[in-house]
């Protein structure tokens, strides 16, 4: 029992609520201080918090209400060090967004803080709790959060149409979950996700594969899996810039972990006679949504919205990683998310900068504006070879440790995906840097196979010149965690064991329902032949780079009679992207019913 | 204990969705949501609930007296708090929409496309 376990939620949440009751009186520099010292602070406390679970997860039982002969009725937090790790990382990109944002909405007060130490609440509670009711209240508290923060601007009608269609798909997805949840109440009576994995057993009937698709639905639409995607771009386009760093950067994928979480910890043990059946379709969706995301990534103009395509593939590599279904692969996962939220969050932060600087992220209407920004450039190039997940950067290592563990059950097929994946995003971003900062390339009289702009408002106040350096200097310290990540040594082997600690479901059990001390095991030291990875790697880079360098030169063949075809598939694809609320709920409808048919049917036919 | 409490559940469900795919007005569409939403309040109480179970009120009642499970009427509780705050939020944000550009029709709205 730790008396710190509760505070990563209590510190944010009663700062918030002191911010919102003193807004009127508090001087704008005290509250922003105050909220930066609180998620400064829940930092730390998650930092502890992920030490001590080192030995072994934190379980922390509220009001004393232990289980007892196996029977859980009070609420716990189970910290392992992934929940742990994610709480920090989650209060790192916060921290970063609210430095960024010192310069930004001078007119309106502390409410945005507020709402940003919500959300940092919210986040760490859902990471950090062993219950899954406590699970959904988390979830929802954090979207509440997220909707008004999309859409803050409210002046701005495609802020509200963005916000509208975020917050309307993840309620249902919400709901979705909460479905699930009540029919895993009614089977096994309990709410203690260890519980339900004891009762559960290997029982794999039609109700509870009902419940585990409704819940993974539900976390897939958060996470933005094919074909649950749509809101997210429309969101991200209309988000405030330090917002956008945070659904990016950790919303999404904590969406990913609630997936690997409720999967791990409940239902491993009813599917590990049909592994093979989930694994099929998992790798098919991740698949889909990595290349459809990269497609539409680079098909957009509007900045924010294309790195928001490339997030859409980038999680569709993460579902692939889960979909593996291995303990070196969930590994890959871990530090694939922290690598790519950093390099992620680093892009949108320098998008913040342009708009801040020049009033516009449209590529085309920014060419060659950005020339004298060198060093603002250089941080935006570095972090487009984090994304195209070069030797050296987190990403690199994430990669290698999902194919590594994809190769080792005959999947090695998957490397394509990554290629594909990391050819098009990075490509797509390094195009931005060749036309916005070196002036490559034609303005708006470029061909642009039918993207359209958007209106983007002004974040702040007084256009200004130069960059100033609060605002600078979280982008440029996020690349360089993101390098120093990837070159420290170990880091592969503690994310290894954090994994197999994740993976362990009797461990877990016997930890939570009978306060078993079993101490971690640490993972086995593990040498694979770095070769093949590393020369894939540099490939994707270089094809990235070439793929750029192309399409600002006039030999891209736009209008060649070969690229028709693809020219013809990615209107196609577009037109599906309408904005239009009904059409996303229909495939998100769609998509749930599929999901459940073909799953069942696997099943059943195995 | 019948099937129908759980048929009305899946239908009120599926008649939420539909309301939203073709709703033609946000503030409409919001009130689907919330029609979707009260499947899940439905679920939840008949899954606790016993027949001739009495309240889960046990000051009074003899020991083994039938009750119906007070967990989830917890947990709907919570719910509607929670979505009551989403509900809000999205009529709000609505309201916005029609303050800015006097409509609310979903189909009218082209800003954000491809």
């Amino acid at each position: 029992m730790s008396t710190l376990a509760p505070l990563p939620v209590v510190i944010p949440l009663s700062v918030a609520a002191i911010l919102s009751a003193l807004n009127k009186f508090l001087h704008r520099r005290i509250s922003e201080a105050l909220a930066v010292a609180a998620t400064v602070a829940t930092g730390v406390i998650c930092g502890v918090l992920l030490l001590q679970s080192q030995a072994q997860p934190v379980i922390h039982w509220f009001g004393g209400w232990t289980p007892r002969a196996g029977v859980a009725l009070g609420i716990s937090f189970v910290i392992d060090p992934i929940g742990a790790g994610a709480a920090v990382f989650a209060s790192l990109l916060v921290l970063a967004a609210l430095v960024f944002s010192l310069h930004y909405f001078d007119t309106v007060g502390t409410l945005f803080h507020v709402l940003m130490l919500g959300f940092l609440g919210a986040m760490c509670g859902f990471t950090l709790t062993g219950d899954v009711f406590n699970l959904f209240v988390f979830f929802e508290l954090m979207s509440a959060s997220a909707f008004a923060l999309c859409g803050y601007k409210v002046e701005e009608p495609e802020s509200m149409q963005g916000a509208l269609n975020f917050a309307v798909t993840n309620t249902v997805g919400a709901f979705l979950v909460l479905s699930g949840i009540a029919l895993l109440y009614g089977r096994t009576g309990a709410l203690n996700m260890a519980q339900i994995g004891r009762t559960l057993g290997g029982n794999l009937d039609g109700l509870v594969i009902t419940a585990f698709v409704f819940i993974m639905a539900g976390f897939f639409i958060k996470a933005a899996v094919f074909p649950f995607h749509f809101w997210l771009a429309d969101a991200h386009a209309v988000a405030p810039t330090p917002v956008c760093v945070l659904f990016s950067g950790i919303m999404v994928e904590l969406g990913l972990y609630a997936v690997q979480r409720v999967y791990w910890t409940m239902f491993d043990g009813s599917f590990a006679a049909h592994r093979w059946d989930l694994r099929a379709l998992l790798l098919t969706l991740g698949s889909i949504t990595a290349v459809l995301g990269a497609v539409m990534c680079f098909g957009q103009r509007h900045i924010k919205r294309l790195l928001a395509f490339s997030t859409v593939s980038h999680v569709g590599l993460l579902t692939i990683g889960f979909g593996v279904l291995k303990a070196g692969a969930l590994a890959g996962v871990t530090l694939y998310v922290l690598g790519h939220g950093l390099v992620k969050a680093a892009l949108f932060l320098v998008a913040g900068l342009l708009l801040h600087r020049f009033g516009s992220v449209d590529e085309l209407e920014l060419h060659g504006r950005a020339r004298d920004l060198r060093a603002t450039g250089a941080v935006f190039f570095v972090a487009a070879l984090g994304l195209a997940a070069m030797p050296g950067f987190a990403t690199f290592r994430g990669e290698s440790g999902i194919i590594d563990a994809a190769g080792s059950i005959g999947q090695g097929w998957v490397r394509a995906i990554f290629f594909i994946s990391g050819v098009l995003t990075a490509g797509a971003v390094l195009r931005v840097w060749g036309r916005v900062f070196r002036g490559m390339g034609k303005g708006e009289e470029a061909e642009t196979a039918g993207a359209k702009k958007i209106n983007e408002g002004r974040e702040t106040t007084q256009p200004s010149h130069g960059i100033p350096a609060v605002m600078f200097a979280p982008a440029f310290v996020l690349v360089l965690l993101a390098i120093a990540l990837g070159m420290t040594p170990g880091i592969k082997h503690a994310a290894r064991t954090a994994a197999m600690v994740m993976q362990d479901r009797a461990s877990y059990q016997a930890r939570v329902l009978e306060h078993a001390w079993i101490p971690v095991a640490p993972a086995q030291e593990e040498h694979t032949p770095m070769g093949k990875g590393l020369a894939w790697s540099f490939a994707t880079t270089a094809a990235a780079l070439l793929v750029a360098f192309l399409s600002l030169s006039r030999y891209w063949p736009s209008k060649h009679a070969l690229t028709r075809p693809a020219a013809i598939t990615v209107r196609g694809l577009r037109s599906i992207h309408s904005g239009h609320i009904g059409d996303y709920v229909a495939f998100l409808t769609f998509g749930v019913a599929a999901f459940g048919v073909v799953l069942a049917a696997l099943v059943h036919f195995h | 204990m019948s099937f129908f409490p759980y048929v009305l559940a899946a239908w009120l469900f599926i008649i939420g969705l539909y309301g939203i795919v073709t709703s033609r007005n946000f503030v409409h569409l919001v009130i689907c949501l919330a029609v979707l939403q009260s499947s899940t309040y439905v679920l939840l109480l008949s899954i606790g609930y016993r027949v001739g179970g009495v309240a889960p009120v046990f000051a009074g009642v003899k020991v083994g007296t039938p009750a119906v499970d007070p967990v989830v009427q917890a947990l709907m509780l919570t719910d509607i708090v929670v979505e009551a705050t989403v509900v809000a939020l999205l009529l709000a944000l609505a309201l916005q929409l029609q303050k800015h550009t006097n409509t609310l029709d979903p189909d009218k709205l082209k800003a954000l496309e491809g």
